[in-house]
């Protein structure tokens, strides 16, 4: 089922979470709103189930498969939504739980007793929870009830999944896991879903198409490898990411950062006389003496191998932080100490005109 | 040994001493004074006491208007909780407030006041008797006061577990399809169904107790509107302190009886989830 907002806004009071957001979702997509807090994702989410009411406004669509649910309740809408805590009914079994959605339709809709029964039962075998049947929320580690609330959800078979933060509350182990594992019930089941989350690496792990939001509106849609790489705005650059930000000056035709010249980036118009430079830790390269090509000296303060890259930390003439990440055989041969003086240049960077409130 | 353990807590032993002295001297002994003091009646005494149809009689409207109390209390003490946990309403706090009066009024002046409303001739009561309902002086005056006295224990019971329930398990329960009864019916209800059962017992012992506000608002017609705290002041009165006793104890048994009984419910209500993290 495909899913569509058209131009939904949303205050609060005087605060404004939502600003003429347009989105549209094809069936059997898992999609992600990946932004800060604040930025108006869970709103959105919440909007397209039902518990929420976007403000009034004659041209605002919520659309399932083209047809407008904006009047109908969350119940009508057939939405299997699945909250960050779990929202678990506590009093009654993980069985009795995943069975509520079925148990509670109208008597002429309603399965039979043990239909339900079967059904549920199913479920749980799906989330892999079958031999947890009578046991009761309290009794659950957070991963195992948020499959429950999951196994929940997909009892009314619904026409779309939404998922607010539903890892946020768990530990990056456990996070990983789900992850993985949602990923390929989504690939069996294939329900449209749409999930929210503040963490990049979800996000980009996890969807088919990144949405990724900032202070009430889209920045950026598509698939996570556009996303990563080739942001939109420096936004989204930033927020995907670790980065190292360089504040150049534009004169002559010619970027230049401190002394180093730098091409003129395509698109970069002369209009402007400064220009954001975003380098990805891992396109930085260090050598240790200067090989003639534009690069910035540096010294290094930090050293952490640990890991599958180590990051190095350096200190630019200018004081401010470089963050580097080197693959280990690079980092083994280079034997970097700390405390001595390197040349870093960018492979790859990302020029941004700066947005109009930082200019001065 | 069992006894030993080390705790994290210092003073186990102190404190545990302390806790029975004290629930000794308190409940335990004053208690085993009023078993004492019945034993200088003979069976058959004891149950001509405690059988004779004007003690009967106030058995019945006591533990009758008692339970009566508790149920209207349990139903608009809930809808009085809700009201003041969800709604956001210009003058909460003075209602929150107004919720404790009758727990502070002395009970003789919740007696007089009420009388005073209810009587024939009073505000309210000039309106009723007319339409033929009796208040004051009546089996029915007697509710009004038990109901009166015990709300504040239901509200103030429901609140903390009203206040706790998630939004998101309602939210949730809509998702799934449930309408506003069936969420209330076995979402709400059963997660507050222990603290609920708790303020209707507060609120029944408190009315099984209660003498000074229903006094006056009774008329203590024997047979009709005498309750049993009322015969035993008036046993008193006449120095049989035997009969007062006898009559007593089995307020006492009774009351430990349904107290029991609604404990055991209050527990079988919270299966799996509470027993679950004990």
């Amino acid at each position: 089922m495909s899913l569509e907002v058209q131009h939904v806004s949303k205050t609060f009071g005087n605060y404004q979470a939502l600003r003429d957001v347009n989105l549209k979702i094809e069936d059997g997509e898992l999609i992600t709103l990946l932004g800060p807090s604040g930025s108006g994702k869970t709103t959105l989410l919440r909007i397209m189930a039902g518990l929420e009411e976007p403000d009034r406004n004659p041209d605002t669509k919520i659309l399932f498969h083209g047809e407008d649910v904006a009047t109908q309740g969350v119940g009508e809408r057939q939405v299997g939504f699945v909250f960050q805590h779990y929202a678990l009914f506590r009093h009654m079994s993980v069985l009795e739980n995943v069975a509520f959605g079925l148990k509670v339709r109208p008597r002429a809709e309603r399965p039979s007793k043990s239909e339900i029964h079967e059904r549920a039962m199913k479920l749980l075998k799906l989330v892999q929870l079958d031999g947890f049947a009578g046991r009761y929320p309290v009794q659950l580690s957070g991963g195992q009830r948020q499959r429950v609330a999951l196994a929940r959800a997909l009892a009314i078979e619904p026409k779309v999944l939404l998922l607010d933060e539903p890892f946020g509350a768990l530990d990056a182990k456990v996070r990983q896991g789900l992850r993985d594992w949602l990923r390929r019930l989504h690939d069996e089941i294939h329900v449209t879903t749409v999930l929210v989350t503040h963490d990049q690496e979800e996000a980009l792990e996890v969807a088919d198409r990144v949405v990724v939001m900032n202070k009430a509106t889209v920045e950026q849609v598509g698939s996570p490898e556009e996303v990563f790489h080739h942001p939109s705005s420096e936004f989204v650059m930033d927020f995907l990411g670790r980065t190292n930000v360089f504040h150049a000056r534009i004169a002559n035709g010619q970027a230049w950062l401190n002394d180093m010249p730098l091409e003129m980036p395509a698109g970069m118009s002369g209009k402007t006389n400064a220009a954001h430079i975003y380098v990805r830790p891992h396109e930085l390269d260090i050598e240790r003496i200067a090989s003639g090509q534009p690069a910035l000296p540096a010294s290094v303060a930090r050293i952490n191998p640990a890991g599958a890259i180590a990051k190095i930390g350096l200190v630019g003439t200018d004081g401010a932080e470089i963050q580097v990440d080197l693959p280990l055989e690079r980092f083994e041969t280079l034997r970097l100490k700390l405390g001595e003086t390197v040349y870093v240049s960018p492979r790859k960077m990302r020029v941004f005109a700066p947005e109009p409130e930082y200019a001065i | 040994m069992a006894l030993k353990q080390r705790s994290v807590l210092p003073g186990f032993g102190l404190t545990l001493g302390y806790s029975l002295l004290y629930l000794s001297l308190i409940v335990l002994i004053p208690l085993a004074g009023l078993l004492a003091k019945t034993t200088s009646l003979t069976w058959v005494q004891f149950w001509n006491t405690v059988s004779d149809p004007r003690v009967v009689a106030s058995y019945k409207l006591t533990f009758g208007m008692s339970l009566m109390a508790a149920i209207i209390n349990a139903v608009f003490g809930f809808l009085v909780a809700w009201m003041l946990v969800r709604d956001q309403l210009p003058g909460k706090k003075l209602i929150d407030a107004i919720v404790d009066l009758p727990f502070a009024l002395p009970t003789a002046v919740s007696g007089i006041a009420l009388t005073t409303l209810y009587a024939p001739n009073g505000w309210l009561g000039r309106w009723l008797e007319p339409m033929g309902i009796k208040t004051a002086f009546s089996p029915l005056g007697v509710l009004i006061a038990l109901t009166f006295i015990g709300l504040p224990f239901v509200v103030r019971t429901l609140q903390p577990a009203l206040e706790e329930l998630e939004a998101e398990s309602e939210e949730a329960a809509a998702s799934l399809g449930a309408n506003r009864w069936q969420t209330f019916r076995y979402v709400i209800l059963p997660a507050i169904m222990p603290a609920l059962l708790t303020g209707f017992a507060l609120s029944f012992a408190r009315a099984l107790g209660e003498y000074g506000s229903v006094v006056f608002i009774s008329g203590n017609m024997p047979m009709k509107t005498e309750i049993t705290t009322l015969l035993i002041v008036t046993k008193l009165e006449q120095y049989d302190t035997a009969g007062a006793t006898a009559i007593a104890v089995v307020m006492l048994v009774a009351s430990f009886v349904i107290l029991f009984a609604i404990n055991a419910l209050q527990w079988w209500t919270s299966r799996g989830y509470l027993k679950a993290t004990s």
